[in-house]
């Protein structure tokens, strides 16, 4: 991890730890831990994406499949068969591991509209099974009876206690991919998303670097399902389908998809507009998302970091220090 | 007795698929046009056909126009749409990136999507068939009057589209820009006018579909994107820019469909294109009907 960046995580992480503590005085806000919970899990699902879309250059409209594979396998193993929570989430991450490595495989040698097409048709398949074996998964009407998590015979059941937990692993995940970045790996995304040929001729396994990523990512998603599930212990397809994917791509490109703090910023952001600010607007929700995804799309491509950057960092060119950084 | 009734479901379904295919094949030759022009994929394209059945029904059931002028009305309305979209967004995102382009036209069918939520409601609309009349007996199988109409409006459009291409100086313009945009230009040819005007042509195709399946399965604002993914599954299987690759595969997509709701599972008919689709997309990206060579020429 370079400097500023330990110094950003340093700050990030008193930011996160005191927030509770202002929030709760405030009684009108005092919702907002709840959301920042739901905010801490849409992290997870999109620091893998991050290093997806901003590093690798690849785009995945299949995050909210393996989101659901993770959760549907905890709620599943857990509601069924009766197994401790903790040892359902890394079977669900293995089992995701597995489906994103068998689809990652063939579809990242498939370039931009039809890699997103491919991840797009995978997740309406994965929605449609959710929606179809309701003896497991109680099909549209949801599922119920998930049990909550404990720690060692302690039962997290405060909503300070989630918050802390949640955002407790969303640091160690972000510690994780900032060792990837700076890692032969990252090098090598980065290599990728400049300039898959050049990349390939000078021996980078281009290839081998996206499924990799590609799956992490998936595992991820998937761990942050588990911990979803147990949370609201509730369970529909609805919050798996497509249109959740393209929130989690939108939430990275809000923020600023080549860096990681951008996709934390933006997740953050959006979770607080979809909970908590857009309730208001109801029916016009779907329409004001899409209306910040087409105008961040057309005019802030780089995401809020970049103005950040611009106002904090002094650079005038946002795209070059964001090129030459790491 | 027994296989007396398995030929007579056969039938069936072989209508009914070839039908539903009809309507795949409308939105594959929609993302085809525009593909061929500027080689972005409209996920966008979907909606089109949505908007094509909820505009006809508010020509027909609010308006009161009869059916041959509400189903050319929607078409123009919808036409209007893509010559929105070409003009505000598209061309605006000239220079963007894949990604970005691909985040765009999933922008725009967002909001065409919750457009019509807010003007049409959630509830799925029907229209009344475009003659009536009780269905026909075919060998035992029971034919819809809408479903001729359906197979007659996608040929007549892949007529009218052949002969525009081949025959008309915009459609020669369009073909050549398809082919090399800065040698189209060279030669005087307004590449920017053949962009706008391929929007606008996709979105009216699309549009005819909607209106024509709207009498037999309904339409309501969130169809759209699984048309639009369902008919890029038979662009994608009929070797993406193919213009009678993607006709054919979408009424093969529409038979193994409906042969699957009618002997495997209904609740799965909508996964087996998908599933199709990324056979396809994994094994063989350039498509049944496409050279492997060209699909390696395409940028994207």
């Amino acid at each position: 991890m370079r400097k500023t960046d330990r110094w950003i995580f340093a700050f990030v992480v008193l930011l996160i730890a005191i927030f509770p503590w202002v929030v709760l005085n405030i009684s009108a806000i005092s919702n907002y831990v709840e959301v920042m919970i739901f905010a801490g899990i849409f992290s997870l699902v999109c620091l893998g994406l991050s290093l997806l879309m901003g590093y690798a250059g690849q785009i995945s409209l299949a995050q909210a499949a393996f989101f659901g594979i993770g959760a549907y396998s905890s709620g599943i193993l857990t509601a069924h068969f009766g197994w401790n929570p903790w040892l359902a989430m890394p079977v669900g991450a293995a089992l995701a591991a597995a489906v994103a490595w068998v689809v990652g495989v063939p579809a990242l040698r498939l370039k931009g509209h039809y890699l997103a097409m491919a991840t797009l048709g995978f997740g309406v398949i994965v929605h449609i099974v959710f929606n179809e074996e309701i003896d497991w998964t109680g099909g549209p009407s949801g599922m119920v009876d998930i049990p909550g998590l404990s720690i060692a015979g302690w039962r997290i059941s405060s909503e300070i206690q989630w918050y802390y937990l949640i955002w407790g692993v969303v640091f160690l995940a972000l510690l994780f991919c900032f060792h990837i970045l700076h890692s032969r790996v990252g090098r090598a995304l980065r290599a990728i998303h400049e300039e898959e040929v050049a990349a390939e001729a000078m021996g980078v396994p281009t290839a081998r670097y996206k499924v990799q990523i590609f799956v992490f990512g998936a595992v991820l998603a998937a761990i942050a399902g588990s911990f979803y599930t147990h949370y609201v212990t509730f369970l529909s397809p609805s919050s798996f389908n497509l249109m959740w994917s393209i929130r989690f791509v939108l939430m990275v490109m809000v923020g600023g998809m080549q860096s990681l703090w951008g996709a934390l910023l933006g997740t953050v952001l959006l979770t607080f507009v979809g909970n908590e600010w857009l309730q208001v607007f109801a029916d016009f929700e779907v329409l004001v998302y899409g209306t910040i995804l087409l105008v961040v799309a057309l005019f802030l491509p780089q995401g809020l970091i970049a103005i950040l950057r611009r106002d904090f960092g002094g650079s005038r060119n946002p795209i070059s220090r964001v090129s030459d950084e790491g | 007795m027994d296989g007396f009734w398995l030929g007579t479901d056969l039938l069936q379904y072989t209508v009914s698929g070839l039908t539903i295919g009809a309507i795949y094949a409308l939105v594959a030759i929609g993302y085809n046009i525009i593909y061929n022009v500027t080689e972005i994929i409209n996920f966008a394209q979907g909606e089109f056909v949505m908007l094509g059945g909820l505009f006809a029904v508010f020509f027909m059931e609010t308006l009161h126009f009869p059916v041959f002028a509400a189903f050319f009305a929607s078409i123009i309305m919808v036409g209007i749409v893509g010559f929105a979209m070409e003009r505000l967004v598209i061309r605006r995102a000239r220079n963007a990136s894949v990604l970005s382009l691909i985040i765009i036209t999933i922008a725009v069918s967002i909001i065409l999507k919750g457009t019509a939520m807010l003007g049409w409601g959630k509830d799925p609309y029907s229209l009344p068939a475009f003659t009536s009349g009780g269905p026909i007996l075919i060998g035992g199988a029971a034919v819809q009057v809408q479903a001729l109409w359906v197979l007659a409006v996608s040929v007549a459009i892949v007529v009218s589209l052949t002969l525009f291409f081949h025959r008309s100086l915009y459609g020669k313009a369009m073909l050549a820009c398809a082919d090399n945009p800065s040698a189209a230009r060279m030669v005087g040819i307004r590449v920017r006018q053949m962009v706008l005007l391929s929007f606008v042509l996709s979105a009216a195709i699309g549009a005819a579909a909607g209106v024509a399946i709207t009498p037999i399965s309904l339409m309501e604002y969130d169809r759209g994107a699984l048309l639009g993914l369902k008919g890029f599954g038979a662009a994608a299987l009929g070797g993406l820019g193919n213009f009678y690759g993607g006709f054919v595969a979408g009424l093969l997509l529409g038979l193994a469909e409906s042969f699957c709701a009618g002997y495997l599972s209904s609740g799965y008919k909508d996964a087996v294109a998908l599933i199709l689709l990324l056979l396809v997309l994994f094994f063989k990206p350039e498509g049944l009907f496409g050279s492997a060579e060209a699909a390696k020429l395409k940028r994207f």
